[in-house]
């Protein structure tokens, strides 16, 4: 097929066919941008400054553990233990950080120092991690099974430990004073200091994607994992460590969650996980495997962010809310299939 | 232009069946297709070849109604026809058994032969069980194949497996059947059987289109040739008047006078490599030992199932020993994973490239440097993007790869390119004992001789192969010795330059 076709003027319906794929390619975009350019005209508020903000106030909040899942769909995978691991950190760092002086402290013991709870919440999720990991690589199970089990079973863990608790009344010096500490305005709207932790975590996860082995060993495994196993890619590991990273991110995203909330509770973490892969889907991070940038899962978590305010600025009910979510994930991956099947 | 019946005929030649006329095919870049005619007989093999990218497949394609052809009239016994799925061109008896079977393999053969068309019990709506037994029975009892019905198709080999999907055209009362390349994953025996049943379908009055790279096979089954090049019509000539050195010209549009490069006929010494009583533990292999010397192309002949693959897998780690031992340049070694098996200065290149070689979605630069990562380290545990760019950029000349870029997909290369990718990711290992199962599957011609050339160079500089291949020409081309394997055992050692391929024939068969 070697025969180019050099000077030969490109047809008309060629051109058609290329500007519907490109519209195609882009739809997402696309919809997502007429979407905002209707809100905007029906709430002329949504675009301002403090909305802005505050909606890359929530993506922050949600980004790491999307870059986290990410890596576990670049897999072929999923992590279905995401929500419940944010929950259990959530209420690890929210009993260690209490307030001393509060009626009826979960622990009796002191407090911590702040950032030794930071390593042992990302401990404790890089362990969940592991298991799952292990599991996945080990037994050949498939991720959606195992982390359909690893996340009932930490539910029940957290459920019996803390007895389905609210723990608040938390330290200003792990709330206020660090986590949600106002760095500085932009206008009126304050910006918060894990906007910047989240902007490091994604730049981290930049490096480990695409600067070290073990990121282009996932992509590897993701893609062919037979073949990387014959080239000499110590699969086991790459996928342990892979879920174990994402338990990391699971863990950070727990210490800012209960900090932003001011308190863990039993639901915290609910439904987080489903959020951050179609965040990941509508990114371009493929379920085929072997696909997904930083850059993509970034403009996922944004966009859907994006959606979920607008409709909050429609006054649209939350109801109405999940069926437009579902029908965004559901044309999202209808057009990222599209991309890999053989043009006819 | 050619209308009328099946009952018109050239001058006393067979009726025409099938008539492609000067159908076209462009995409975006590319004219795949230009022009191109073709004509097939009622009770004759139509050999249809070309290298990869000729436009074989596209031309087939379009005949399917996969592609939609741009211009151009396909006429099937002198009534236009343009199909818009592969069951319609089913229906109308234009059936393709295709090179990799799509085929339900978790499901039983008769299963896979009615699928879509179950027999229904009356008027109930239920599957007949028992129809569908006596029907696939009396179809193979036609074709002499001796497969039963019941059996689940991943439990048989893939030439049984083809015997299905040529039943199942057959079902169809099919008058045209084209086979894409049907004898890749066939041993002799198998490949003489193929043919005996494509010969009782030419003799039932059917156009066979015969898809192939193998001049023997082409010359021995077909009557008539038709030749493509870069998407053209090259020539259509009776296979009686063609030589393999006028169809390799004429395909690769240049004169190509050897198949194979010059000999490397150096005198070898000192093992590289010793194995002993090599067995499996899961699979058939038993008692396997040999020596390979420094710098020595050790050939692995056999027929289909005989161990071949079982063997190199068994060396490279990538199945488990059952016993035996290895000892490399007098000290023992393991080789209980590929892991292991790159740290001792092993490198394999696997049989199935598309399952087990190449990882497609990613980049040239991505799949060259995977096995060498450790060696692309910029500062501490980082990449050094310059580094992976030079490594890349060293094995893309060194193997001579054609690609546009670094940064392009590997499944937009061809299967010769492919193929070089995955020889410079070895050789960025600096391996010592090169394993190849199959090295030139799916590749064609010229790039065939180019990857000769390369595992030659590579014994030069002193590294050993071990080669399997079903190929024997291949492997008496270019090796310096050829083990012959037969039902998981050593049958046998020959000289490759002076043994022939009865010999070797002969050897297989000991234990099969």
């Amino acid at each position: 097929m070697a025969a180019a076709n050099n000077g030969s003027r490109t047809s008309t319906r060629e051109r058609w066919t290329r500007a519907g794929d490109f519209l195609l390619d882009h739809a997402m975009i696309i919809i997502i941008l007429a979407m905002v350019v209707y809100i905007q005209t029906q709430r002329p508020a949504f675009l301002k400054t403090a909305s802005i903000v505050n909606i890359i106030t929530l993506t922050a909040s949600r980004l790491p553990m999307a870059l986290g899942i990410a890596g576990a769909i670049i897999l072929t995978g999923t992590d279905l233990s995401a929500g419940r691991t944010v929950g259990l950190t959530a209420f690890i760092s929210a009993i260690f950080l209490q307030k001393l002086d509060v009626a009826g402290r979960f622990l009796q013991s002191a407090a911590l120092p702040l950032p030794m709870v930071l390593l042992m919440v990302m401990a404790v999720g890089g362990l969940v991690g592991a298991v799952n990991g292990f599991c996945v690589a080990n037994f050949k199970l498939h991720p959606f099974i195992v982390t359909l089990a690893t996340q009932l079973i930490i539910y029940g863990a957290y459920l019996t430990v803390s007895g389905a608790k609210q723990i608040s009344s938390l330290d200003a010096r792990y709330t206020t004073e660090f986590v949600t500490r106002t760095l500085f305005r932009i206008g009126t709207t304050s910006v918060m200091s894990y906007v910047v932790f989240s902007a490091i975590v994604t730049a981290v996860m930049w490096v480990v994607w695409n600067k070290t082995a073990f990121g282009k060993n996932m992509f590897a495994v993701g893609s062919n994992e037979e073949a990387a196993r014959v080239s000499g890619v110590n699969v086991t590991m790459t996928v342990i460590c892979v879920f174990m990273l994402a338990g990391a991110t699971y863990g950070y995203t727990g210490f800012v969650e209960a900090a932003r909330l001011g308190a863990s509770t039993g639901t915290l973490g609910l439904n987080y996980e489903l959020d951050a892969i179609a965040a990941c889907v509508i990114g371009g991070v493929s379920f085929i495997g072997g696909i997904g940038k930083i850059s993509g899962v970034i403009l996922g978590v944004f966009l859907m962010q994006l959606i979920i305010n607008g409709m909050t600025f429609l006054g649209i009910s939350g109801n109405t809310t999940y069926i437009i979510k579902g029908l965004v994930i559901l044309v999202a991956c209808a057009i990222d299939m599209r991309k890999y099947l053989s043009k006819k | 232009m050619w209308k009328g019946g099946a009952r018109v005929r050239e001058d006393g030649d067979a009726p025409v069946l099938l008539s492609i006329e000067n159908v076209s095919k462009r995409f975006p870049g590319v004219k795949a297709l230009d022009r191109v005619s073709m004509t097939v007989k009622a009770g004759t093999v139509h050999a249809l070849m070309g290298e990869n990218g000729a436009g074989k497949s596209t031309l087939m394609k379009c005949l399917f109604g996969i592609y939609a052809k741009d211009e151009g009239h396909i006429y099937l016994e002198g009534n236009e026809i343009r199909f818009r799925s592969a069951r319609e061109a089913l229906d109308s008896g234009v059936a393709m058994v295709h090179q990799e079977l799509n085929q339900a393999l978790k499901r039983s053969v008769m299963d896979n032969i009615w699928l879509g068309r179950y027999p229904r019990m009356r008027n109930l709506p239920f599957v007949s069980e028992r129809k569908m037994l006596a029907d696939t029975a009396s179809i193979f009892g036609e074709l002499d194949i001796r497969v039963n019905p019941k059996t689940i198709m991943s439990s048989m080999p893939v030439s049984q497996r083809q015997m299905v999907e040529i039943a199942k055209a057959v079902s169809f009362h099919s008058k045209v059947i084209v086979f894409d390349e049907p004898t890749s994953s066939l041993t002799e025996t198998e490949v003489e059987h193929l043919f005996r049943i494509i010969r009782a379908l030419r003799d039932r009055g059917c156009g066979i289109i015969y898809i192939s790279h193998k001049m023997e096979e082409i010359l021995r089954i077909s009557d008539e040739v038709t030749i493509m090049r870069d998407g053209q019509w090259v020539a259509t000539k009776p296979a009686a008047e063609l030589t393999m050195n006028e169809i390799i010209r004429l395909m690769v549009g240049r004169e190509m006078s050897n198949r194979f490069p010059p000999r490397d006929s150096r005198a070898l010494e000192g093992a590289v490599l010793e194995a002993e009583n090599l067995s499996g533990r899961y699979s058939h292999l038993r008692g396997v030992s040999f020596k390979l010397k420094k710098g020595e192309i050790l050939g692995v002949a056999g027929l289909d199932g005989s161990g071949r693959t079982e063997l190199l897998e068994n060396l490279f780690g990538s199945a488990a020993r059952g016993s035996g031992s290895l000892t490399k340049s007098g000290r023992r070694i393991h080789n209980r994973s590929p892991r292991e098996a790159i740290a001792n200065g092993f490198a394999m290149v696997t049989e199935e490239r598309r399952a087990t070689g190449i990882m497609d979605i990613l980049t040239v630069r991505e799949n060259t440097t995977i096995s060498c990562l450790r060696k692309c380290r910029g500062i501490g545990p980082f990449l050094s993007s310059r580094k992976i760019a030079q490594k890349t950029e060293w094995s893309i000349n060194a193997m001579r790869i054609k690609t546009p870029k670094q940064t392009t997909k590997l499944r937009s290369l061809s299967g010769g390119n492919q193929q070089k990718v995955i020889f410079g990711r070895w050789a960025l290992t600096e391996p010592e004992i090169f394993l190849l199962d199959e090295p030139t599957r799916g590749v064609d011609v010229g790039a065939k001789y180019e990857i000769y050339q390369l595992i030659i160079q590579m014994a030069r500089e002193g590294k050993s192969v071990v080669m399997a291949s079903s190929e024997m020409p291949e492997l008496l081309g270019i090796c310096h010795r050829i083990l012959v394997m037969s039902g998981g055992r050593l049958a046998g050692e020959v000289d490759a330059g002076r043994a022939t391929q009865e010999e070797i024939m002969t050897l297989a068969a000991k234990y099969a």
